[in-house]
């Protein structure tokens, strides 16, 4: 097994809580796992991004090479098409939030975003502020994405449920609950579409 | 032991726990700052009652450590590679008084300038030095070496550099720990006098670190951390230096290159092994991450040499970090291409919503319109965002502690008023020194200094400057009648203006201190106070 995942989304919005969830769940399945972050000036508000590979196999690099990521999970619509340049051409996948983050002037119109990420082959895109509101609040919104993009991860969905509540369980069971309900909605919608 | 999912960064942390280090001494940067804070929180560091403050500056960090040495026990201390500038008369000496218990010093670069101003490489430094450096290339290496860097300190009596980068300092995965080791006890250099660097114990020391040359040179190639990997193709050899040697192979089914390979993570240059494959190959490819130093030695001042490649003959770019992608491109293997990526504006950092800083660049800003522009020097942190559009305040950011410093000069060469802006924590890291400089040569200008109570720019840690901002400028001689302080909020706005015109016109130093804290730090701390109520309860 070999998952090369680039994570994105703008600073602050909980990118680092996807790459940790997965990464978590990969350990629970025994695997090899190398996850690049970034911290310090970029998390102002700038555009973020996460390398996370895993493996049944030794991992050399941090970083993933050009245009061999197998997937795209973004929580920002602009911030995904970023990286497409990242993506394997012949197998790659791109999920990303529909929700735009405008704190730039020269934000473009939504709907020319959306139509970049739609020529692509293969791709879901979510409305996660509304699933994660939905499922009780739209803070869960990060792990909605996160569901979406189960059907492509090779990694058990109970193995995703068990991180969660390893991540959040110091949260208040609360917590635990409301990410579950959005793991699993952002499950079901990925499904239904693919 | 069961393997720990550690940044670099605490893979590092976690390898001086384990080595029995007594202290770590440091100031934040980028990407250096998880060292210290791993230490910070780890109950096996307050169990054994590790030391982990943060200090005012890395000078006096390293010297602090250097003290801890000095006494007997192991001592860590960290930075980003700008902050070693600031140790470097310490570091550099250090080396000259070799060390009591073990030393190491920690920088991290930061190729590519993700949150720098240069992309300096500390192993020049080592070099500079003239002691043992490190360069690990995955977590594993980081804890491991850490843990020999402080046994080949006390070995050899020297400090010894480690140079990470920021890929390995922010990249986790899975390290293995070894049985821990304990610290020292309190014992004294055997020989009083090693320590005073008066020429005549000075010129006996240098000696010294000289004549240990050939040893640290040895230990380089017998350590096992150089490995000459040999291949049947000899049409090319590769030198690849720390975590190159990962992008390297990245490049290869199963890892497996098919060209001779040495694989470079400790310094001195182990020359026999460098000259062993130089000897059996067409060509050498040297892949660094930072400066092409070992390329530059090899291809020597004339640049005769037609076998090396590498950064100076552009088959890899001059600048910036390297990665998988552009060592394909270097090795001329074909690198697959994804989508192509649409054009799209730029999303740079920007000052959190409801920053102080906000505030006190409106006030300044419609103060300065009364001027021509170019008059404000800014320092490092949060607040040099403000360079940035739609604030546009500031003209310069230098290195720490230049912005008062800087317009001193500018003043004296007739630029009248300045005006520096500075933050309480890069205040007392370098810049009351340059008060006392501005204060004894009447210099008129006028120091905004924004103490917002911590170190926003690197995630929040606590400043030493808290609480003692006003009496350190008194305390340096500013008059008390022109050190103001304002609290930066929209609704006074009106007020600080008026402020900040009278203090400008005044001629001589005048001090305004804006002060409100961080937005993030203080969430953090209502956060922090809630969850002590609900577990009181
Ligand atoms: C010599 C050196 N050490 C450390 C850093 C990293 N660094 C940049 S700004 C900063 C501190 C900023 O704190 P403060 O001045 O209080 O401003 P704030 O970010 O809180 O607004 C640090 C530690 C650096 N750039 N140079
Ligand atoms: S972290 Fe603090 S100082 Fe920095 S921009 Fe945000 S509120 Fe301002």
């Amino acid at each position: 097994m070999k998952k090369d995942i680039i994570i994105s989304g703008v600073g602050g919005q909980g990118i680092l809580t996807i790459a940790t969830t997965i990464g978590t769940a990969a350990l629970i399945e025994g695997l090899q796992l190398k996850q690049s972050e970034v911290h310090g000036m970029s998390q102002r508000g700038g555009d973020v991004q996460s390398h996370l590979r895993l493996s049944s196999n030794d991992i050399a690099s941090d970083l993933i090479p050009e245009g061999k990521a197998d997937l795209i999970i973004s929580v920002e619509p602009l911030e995904s098409l970023r990286y497409v340049n990242m993506l394997n051409k012949e197998t790659g996948w791109l999920i990303s939030s529909m929700n735009p983050f405008k704190n730039i002037g020269d934000y473009p119109e939504l709907e020319n975003v959306l139509n970049e990420i739609w020529k692509l082959p293969r791709y879901v895109t979510i409305d996660a502020n509304r699933v994660a509101k939905d499922q009780g609040s739209i803070k869960a919104a990060n792990i909605v994405v996160l569901g979406a993009a189960i059907p492509f991860l090779d990694l058990k969905y109970e193995s995703l449920k068990k991180a969660l509540e390893v991540m959040f369980s110091k949260k208040g069971q609360d917590m635990v609950t409301l990410n579950h309900k959005a793991l699993r909605a952002g499950k079901e919608y990925a499904e239904e579409r693919t | 032991m069961q393997k720990l999912l550690l940044l670099g960064d605490e893979a590092i942390a976690q390898g001086a726990l384990d080595e029995g280090i007594s202290g770590v001494y440091a100031y934040p940067g980028t990407p250096s700052t998880e060292i210290t804070e791993y230490i910070q929180e780890s109950k096996q560091a307050k169990e054994d009652k590790v030391r982990s403050l943060w200090s005012a500056n890395e000078k006096t960090a390293m010297e602090s450590a250097i003290g801890m040495s000095y006494a007997g026990k192991r001592a860590l201390v960290c930075m980003k590679h700008v902050g070693l500038n600031v140790a470097a008369d310490a570091f550099m000496n250090s080396s000259i008084t070799g060390v009591n218990g073990g030393l190491v010093v920690l920088s991290a670069d930061d190729p590519s300038m993700h949150s720098s101003q240069n992309e300096q490489d500390s192993r020049v430094y080592g070099k500079f030095a003239q002691i043992p450096t490190m360069e690990p290339s995955n977590q594993q290496e980081a804890y491991d070496m850490t843990r020999y860097a402080f046994e080949i300190s006390e070995k050899f009596n020297t400090p010894v550099l480690i140079r990470i980068t920021t890929r390995l300092a922010h990249s986790r995965a899975g390290v293995e720990r070894k049985e821990k080791a304990k610290q020292n006890e309190l014992r004294l250099p055997s020989d009083l006098k090693q320590y005073i660097l008066l020429p005549a114990i000075a010129r006996k020391q240098y000696n010294r670190l000289l004549g240990m040359q050939e040893a640290f040179r040895n230990e380089a190639v017998n350590s096992g951390h150089n490995r000459l990997i040999d291949a049947e193709d000899k049409s090319m050899g590769i030198i690849a230096c720390g975590l190159a040697y990962n992008y390297l192979v990245e490049n290869f089914e199963n890892q497996k290159v098919p060209y001779p390979v040495l694989k470079i993570s400790q310094y001195p240059v182990p020359v026999d092994k460098v000259r062993e494959m130089y000897e059996s190959v067409d060509q050498v490819l040297v892949l660094e991450d930072g400066y092409p130093v070992i390329e530059e030695l090899l291809r020597g001042l004339l640049n005769r040499d037609q076998k090396v490649r590498g950064r100076l003959d552009g088959t890899i770019p001059r600048a910036g970090e390297l990665n998988p992608t552009i060592v394909a491109k270097a090795l001329g293997i074909g690198v697959e291409e994804g989508f192509e990526i649409p054009p799209l504006p730029g999303r740079p950092p920007v000052l959190c919503e409801g920053c102080s800083h906000w505030d006190s660049f409106y006030a300044l800003n419609e103060v300065m319109e009364a001027y021509s522009k170019g008059r404000v020097f800014s320092d490092i942190g949060c607040y040099t965002l403000s360079a940035l559009k739609p604030l546009e305040s500031i003209n310069s950011c230098v290195d720490m502690g230049a912005s008062i410093t800087m317009a001193i000069g500018a003043t004296d060469a007739g630029l009248v008023p300045s005006v520096a802006a500075i933050g309480d924590s890069t205040f007392t890291h370098s810049g009351i020194t340059g008060l006392l400089d501005a204060v004894n040569n009447r210099s008129p200008i006028t120091v905004l200094i924004m103490d917002n109570s911590t170190t926003g720019m690197t995630g929040g840690q606590a400043s030493s400057a808290y609480g003692k901002v006003d009496d350190i400028v008194k305390g340096v001689g500013v008059e008390e009648e022109h050190i103001r302080v304002v609290t930066p909020l929209r609704r006074l706005h009106e007020e600080n203006v008026k402020v900040f015109e009278e203090e400008l016109k005044y001629d001589g130093v005048s001090v305004i201190i804006a002060r409100r804290e961080c937005v993030q730090t203080l969430s953090r701390r209502m956060k922090e106070k809630a969850r002590q109520k609900r577990e009181a309860r």
